[in-house]
């Protein structure tokens, strides 16, 4: 691999662990990002010429560090309050091994995600800054997944930082006696990371491999500092959805639940995601991450399509809307019961939702329907229905998916 | 870094409490003032007279226009404050958690801006 590549796989794996290093050493979102971008464009400098370093990630904090001083001082000459501020980030002399060794970056990234996460922080404006910051999402990135304007993500993301260092909201990970009031938000930000990792809301690729294997890892770390059922819950659910990957999609078309090839699903990620639900669902009432993973246990558990436990998704999903009602698990009760009791009581529901307006423009409430009208013959409504869908639809496959439906109709 | 803690409260709902919950309550917020003084979190603190004391002034054209009441007519009205050195935000919503008033009605907590 020449140097250029390199650096931009380094850029991709590290960044972020940088980034968050850099915050707590310069105690400043703004400064770190500087830093960050100070540090990337001396490896491009310094790499081809003296090679790469043997830990790039080291190299990148100790040199995003010290230029982030070097520019204190050079800005001091104007701002003398600077100067102090550069010495006092100077005397952090603690080795090197304690403040970029594994185990601390870990705890950096923790702290990054809770700060993001803050509980006085807008819930909207929690999202976009954890997307932003600990995974590296575009602006563009998050608004899709938000269904936003850039411009509105990005003016969330200014004031969150800027009420961050101006009420001084500490860099820290929370004590035992905050921590589950703080988990929730927490959980939230970590599974839409998953889905935007699992099913990315643009561009030609139908997944982000990276993103969903971040969030996973946060679920694991998170699991292990606060072993809380929803985070058991929350865990089971991405792993079962992560076991399904390499059969949803074939040569990059869309292949939907019934028709994948159950052969290929990840058998070890199946067993584990199996073991976190049972534990998530018993001790006491579960919450709603437990229940969508318990409904993808029962899908994992159907050696094939037709023998899905219909019935007993739907009951699940209505012990989700006891918990945490929303249009979406609507839609989702809906599709279960176009299953469990034919196409015709599925569509009514499904009219039902879509008839109050609210997921007007969500393509999978088109697609949904469109299927349910296919099944019953109902070949112009299904029709009208798929091409709804395929102008909402961003990605490739999914477009490419429902123009071979919208093919097939004809046949 | 120094944050005030701003009280609100329905006066209704203090009004109405009994001679002994009344004096509860002020026994409460006697042992807070003296625990954060303690812990070295107090700086200053007051309690204000009810919002029907209260008077409004503006200035604008250069004439002054005073008007009878507070700045807005709200459900729970500002009670009181507490001026606090804290280490950090957490550190400043872990003492307005303990206020009193933080069960009824609601606290909340501000940064100080610093001119340098």
């Amino acid at each position: 691999m020449d140097v250029p590549a390199v650096i931009d796989e380094v850029y991709r794996t590290e960044s972020r662990r940088v980034l968050a290093t850099l915050i707590r050493l310069l105690g400043d979102f703004d400064r770190a990002e500087e830093a960050l971008h100070d540090a990337f464009s001396a490896a491009i400098e310094q790499w081809p010429r003296d090679g790469v370093p043997a830990s790039p990630r080291a190299w990148l904090v100790s040199t995003g560090r010290f230029r982030a001083i070097d520019a204190l001082r050079r800005r001091a000459r104007f701002d003398a309050s600077l100067a102090a501020l550069a010495t006092a980030l100077e005397g952090q002399t603690a080795a090197p091994v304690e403040w970029i060794g594994e185990e601390t970056l870990e705890d950096d990234r923790l702290r990054l995600v809770f700060t993001c996460c803050h509980p006085a922080l807008q819930p909207d404006a929690q999202v976009a800054l954890t997307l932003r910051e600990v995974c590296g999402l575009t602006t563009e990135e998050i608004a899709r997944a938000f269904l936003t304007a850039p411009r509105t993500v990005a003016q969330r993301i200014v004031r969150a930082k800027a009420k961050i260092r101006d009420a001084r909201i500490p860099y820290q990970v929370p004590d035992r006696r905050e921590l589950p009031e703080r988990l929730d938000a927490v959980l939230r930000v970590v599974y839409l990371v998953f889905n935007e990792g699992y099913s990315a809301s643009s561009g030609a690729s139908l997944t982000r491999h990276d993103l969903s294997g971040e969030a996973i890892r946060l679920g694991r770390l998170l699991l292990e500092l606060l072993p809380e059922p929803e985070v058991a819950g929350l865990l089971a659910l991405m792993l079962l959805q992560e076991s399904r990957r390499a059969a949803r999609s074939a040569d990059g078309e869309v292949v939907l639940l019934a028709a994948q090839d159950r052969t290929l699903w990840d058998r070890g990620l199946i067993a584990e995601g199996v073991r976190l639900v049972e534990r998530a669902l018993g001790a006491g009432p579960p919450g709603p991450y437990a229940v969508q993973a318990a409904i993808a246990a029962v899908h994992a558990e159907a050696s094939e399509a037709e023998r899905t436990d219909w019935a007993q998704i739907v009951g699940l999903y209505d012990v989700l809307l006891r918990a945490d009602a929303s249009p979406v698990v609507e839609l989702n009760r809906a599709a279960a019961v176009a299953m469990r009791d034919g196409p015709a009581a599925g569509l009514a529901l499904m009219d039902a939702i879509l008839a109050r307006g609210d997921l007007h423009d969500y393509q999978f409430a088109h697609s949904a329907r469109a299927d349910c009208c296919r099944r019953l013959g109902l070949v112009d409504e299904a029709r009208a229905a798929y091409t709804r869908a395929l102008e909402l639809a961003r990605q490739e496959p999914e477009r490419r998916f429902l123009e071979r439906r919208l093919r097939e109709l004809e046949m | 870094m120094r944050y005030l803690c701003l009280i609100y409260d329905e006066e209704k709902k203090l009004g109405a409490m009994s001679k002994g919950e009344s004096d509860a309550f002020m026994g409460e917020y006697f042992a807070f003032t003296e625990d954060i003084k303690k812990s070295g979190h107090y700086v200053g603190g007051n309690a204000l007279q009810p919002v029907g004391t209260a008077t409004s002034v503006r200035v604008r054209g250069g004439k002054m226009s005073t008007t009878d009441g507070p700045f807005a007519e709200t459900k729970e009205q500002l009670g009181g404050y507490y001026l606090i050195e804290a280490k950090d935000l957490n550190d400043a919503l872990q003492v307005a958690a303990k206020i009193p008033s933080a069960k009824l009605g609601t606290v909340e907590v501000r940064p100080i801006q610093e001119f340098n």
